[in-house]
């Protein structure tokens, strides 16, 4: 395994290396295969013991799918995703499935969506109690009485218990989800967009208590978004991802500091800035994202670079380290100076 | 300052509740504000404070049992005669000679404001034939025009495919197109970049203001986020609770804030130039069930500077706290 941040000594926690998911396009009657959306293609990145990660990117990228292949929610076509169990490294993408369900438990999910993710059926109890019951943890007086302590750990009053999802606002169902990820003591949570469905003020107590928990319960986070603000908050580390591919992986400050990539360059300047003082050259990129069924030649971002040459259209680019800790796919990375985030007066 | 033109809308306490069993919810209560020509007006404020239920009252557009209980809603025309929105019958020719004549509309969902069943150009040629005088072949002409007016590659081409065939930015362009056709001088954008990535939010926020140069054509730009205001507006209107709190130009809005609430609101948003991993100042509470409106200042129960037997007793006016802007809250002036 790799070591991480060897500077602060931190132990890598789950390691992936070249995962790739390929859906397969099947058309006619005999259903045939006719091609391959290649959602995740070679992504390779570590996260170490009690940090958070962001992965960052436009829609379709393959966030979500990156996420379901490290939870073994759908398995990689390859690669390998590597996460060390009391010592041991085990390798979840081929791990068999009766081994799977032990590991569950040490990775939990966050969902997008707080009001589609809960079924409105259950009561608070059934909803947050039933990853206990699933796994056979305690009995039922252990199972309320823990479902109690979670409630009281995310903010919920214990008394909503034997209420049903449709009684709470957003935010609130969204601390239900969390409650829930948590039953189980999971060492790694998942958060897929947690607080993109989200008014403001709700997304601020949100990310506090993400913020506060990992600290109490040394959690270690994958923070899937879109928001470059939100990820720039609430992350130590961050990986830009394109059309299948990490581009850049950095320290946060960094990364918005001085980005190596062209990609993340362009993502960053097309981020709003609530400052009228700083209405800035925009670099507006030209076209669409490419098609993860149909993707470019060579370097996936080359038909829509301002920097691209010849070889950008021929050959992939190698992730190398330019700095420490700072991993970037771009065959000019080392001669480009490019645009970071101007920090404002405060 | 302002006093050389007259706003082109104009908005006086307007009114706008929806009627249902279980009680009246006021989604418009008693907002005012003026869009002026060739300008960008931005109405921000949280999910549910009445900035879509606003525009749809301009646009004589409200969903029952919803309608519009007081207020007026002024529009110049441009041949400098004023008409009342209000006063006209839902439905009529006026208020549709209005509709994507003087004002074009474009929404935060453009898959379900283009019909699944026709082409994008049999809607376009549509809107034009409904607005100017010209044979299905011109019709058609400009309707090409349009889609590539607003960057749309190959639009011979696309004017014949389903929404469905476009990608999400290319139908948002397309919508813009529909609403453009007319040559609207108001057009009224309802989270016209909510669906969008950055990348391709940057693209259309690009093209709204060249058009806008271009034309001289006002816009009045609903969004919850502040980055987007911060970007495009001359003027902001900030609502809570169907009420209009605080209205300035943008650097006042976002650099002196006056109102509690917009001060709260721009202290919750975690900014990409601000320090990772910091606490966020979050707002107390949260926004109270339409039904449950309180008593006095709509914002009093979660305001840090709420004056006991004050704010939760009576209601602040919006009134001048400076040049050019107001605010409703008893700290001013
Ligand atoms: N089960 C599937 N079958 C076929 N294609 C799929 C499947 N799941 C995802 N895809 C495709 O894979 C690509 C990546 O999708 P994914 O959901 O991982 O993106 P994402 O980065 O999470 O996007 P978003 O920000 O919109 O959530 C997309 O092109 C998507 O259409
Ligand atoms: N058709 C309707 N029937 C009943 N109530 C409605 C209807 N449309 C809107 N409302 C209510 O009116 C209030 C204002 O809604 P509106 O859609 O204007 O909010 P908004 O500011 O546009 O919010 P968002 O940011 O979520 O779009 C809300 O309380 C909403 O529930
Ligand atoms: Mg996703
Ligand atoms: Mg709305």
């Amino acid at each position: 395994m790799t070591n991480g941040d060897a500077g602060t000594g931190k132990s890598v926690l789950l390691d992936v290396r070249g995962l790739k998911k390929y859906f397969p396009i099947r058309r006619g009657i005999l259903q045939k295969t006719i091609g391959h959306v290649k959602a995740v293609d070679d992504v390779t990145f570590f996260l170490n013991r009690g940090e958070t990660l962001s992965l960052v990117g436009e829609s379709g990228c393959g966030k979500t799918t990156t996420s379901r292949c490290i939870l073994r929610a759908i398995t990689p076509t390859a690669g390998q995703v590597l996460l060390s169990d009391n010592g041991e490294v085990v390798d979840v993408a081929t791990v068999p499935k009766n081994r799977l369900r032990s590991l569950r438990r040490q990775m939990q999910m966050i969902f997008q969506d707080p009001f589609s993710s809960l079924n409105p059926r259950m009561t608070l109890l059934d909803i947050v109690g039933e990853p206990l019951l699933v796994h056979g943890v305690g009995n039922d007086q252990e199972r309320t009485d823990r479902v109690v302590e979670l409630l009281n750990l995310v903010g919920l009053r214990p008394e909503y218990m034997r209420r049903y999802p449709h009684a709470f606002s957003g935010g609130q169902r969204q601390r239900i989800g969390i409650a829930r990820a948590l039953a189980l003591n999971p060492r790694l949570v998942v958060a897929d967009e947690p607080v993109s469905a989200l008014d403001v003020s709700v997304q601020a107590q949100i990310l506090n208590l993400l913020l506060e928990l990992q600290e109490r319960l040394g959690l270690t986070y994958l923070f899937v978004a879109h928001d470059l603000s939100v990820v720039k908050h609430i992350s130590e580390r961050v990986a830009v991802m394109y059309v299948g591919r990490i581009v850049e992986t950095a320290p946060t400050e960094e990364l918005f500091a001085s980005p190596r990539h062209p990609y993340t360059e362009a993502l960053m300047s097309a981020v709003p800035k609530p400052d009228p003082r700083l209405r800035s050259e925009r670099i507006v990129l030209e076209g669409e994202v490419a098609d993860p069924a149909n993707t470019p030649s060579g370097c996936h971002f080359h038909p829509r670079c301002r920097y691209a040459q010849a070889v950008c259209r021929e050959t992939a680019p190698a992730q190398e380290e330019i700095a420490p800790n700072h991993f970037v796919s771009c065959h000019r990375a080392a001669e480009l100076s490019l645009r970071g985030v101007a920090r404002s007066g405060a | 300052m302002r006093n050389d033109t007259r706003p082109l809308l104009s908005v006086r306490n307007l009114r706008t509740s929806f009627f249902q069993d279980e009680g009246t919810t006021k989604a418009v209560d008693g907002a005012s504000f003026d869009v002026f020509p060739g300008k960008t007006l931005g109405i921000v404020g949280e999910s549910g404070c009445g900035k879509s239920v606003t525009a749809q009252s301009i646009l004589r557009i409200v969903d029952r049992p919803g309608r519009i209980v007081d207020g007026e809603i002024v529009l110049t025309r441009a041949d400098g005669s004023e008409i009342d929105l209000v006063k006209l019958k839902a439905n009529s020719r006026e208020i549709r000679s209005v509709r994507g004549g003087d004002i074009g509309l474009i929404f935060q969902e453009p898959m379900t404001s283009f019909s699944p069943v026709h082409t994008v150009g049999e809607q376009i040629i549509e809107a034009v034939l409904l607005h100017s005088e010209v044979g299905k072949k011109e019709a058609r002409l400009r309707g090409i025009e349009a889609l590539r007016s607003v960057g749309i590659p190959k639009p011979e081409r696309r004017i014949d495919e389903y929404s469905f065939e476009l990608s999400g930015g290319l139908r948002q362009r397309a919508m813009i197109a529909v609403a453009l056709s007319c040559n609207p001088r108001l057009l009224i954008a309802d989270e016209p970049t909510t669906a969008l990535d950055v990348t391709t939010q940057a693209q259309i926020l690009d093209l709204l203001r060249k058009i806008q140069q271009e034309r001289g054509m006002a816009i009045m730009l609903i969004t919850h986020n502040l980055g987007v205001v911060a970007e495009m507006a001359d003027d902001v209107v900030v609502m809570y609770l169907g009420k209009v709190v605080e209205q300035g130009k943008v650097d006042d809005i976002f650099h002196d804030p006056k109102h509690p609430y917009t001060k709260a609101l721009l202290q919750s948003i975690p900014s990409i130039d601000s320090t990772p991993r910091l606490k966020l100042p979050t707002i107390s509470g949260s926004i109270p069930h339409p039904f449950n409106r309180p008593k006095g200042c709509p914002f009093h129960p979660r305001c840090v500077s709420a004056i006991a037997g004050r704010c939760d007793v009576e209601e602040p006016p919006l009134q001048a706290v400076g040049e050019g802007r107001k605010a409703s809250c008893f700290l001013y002036p």
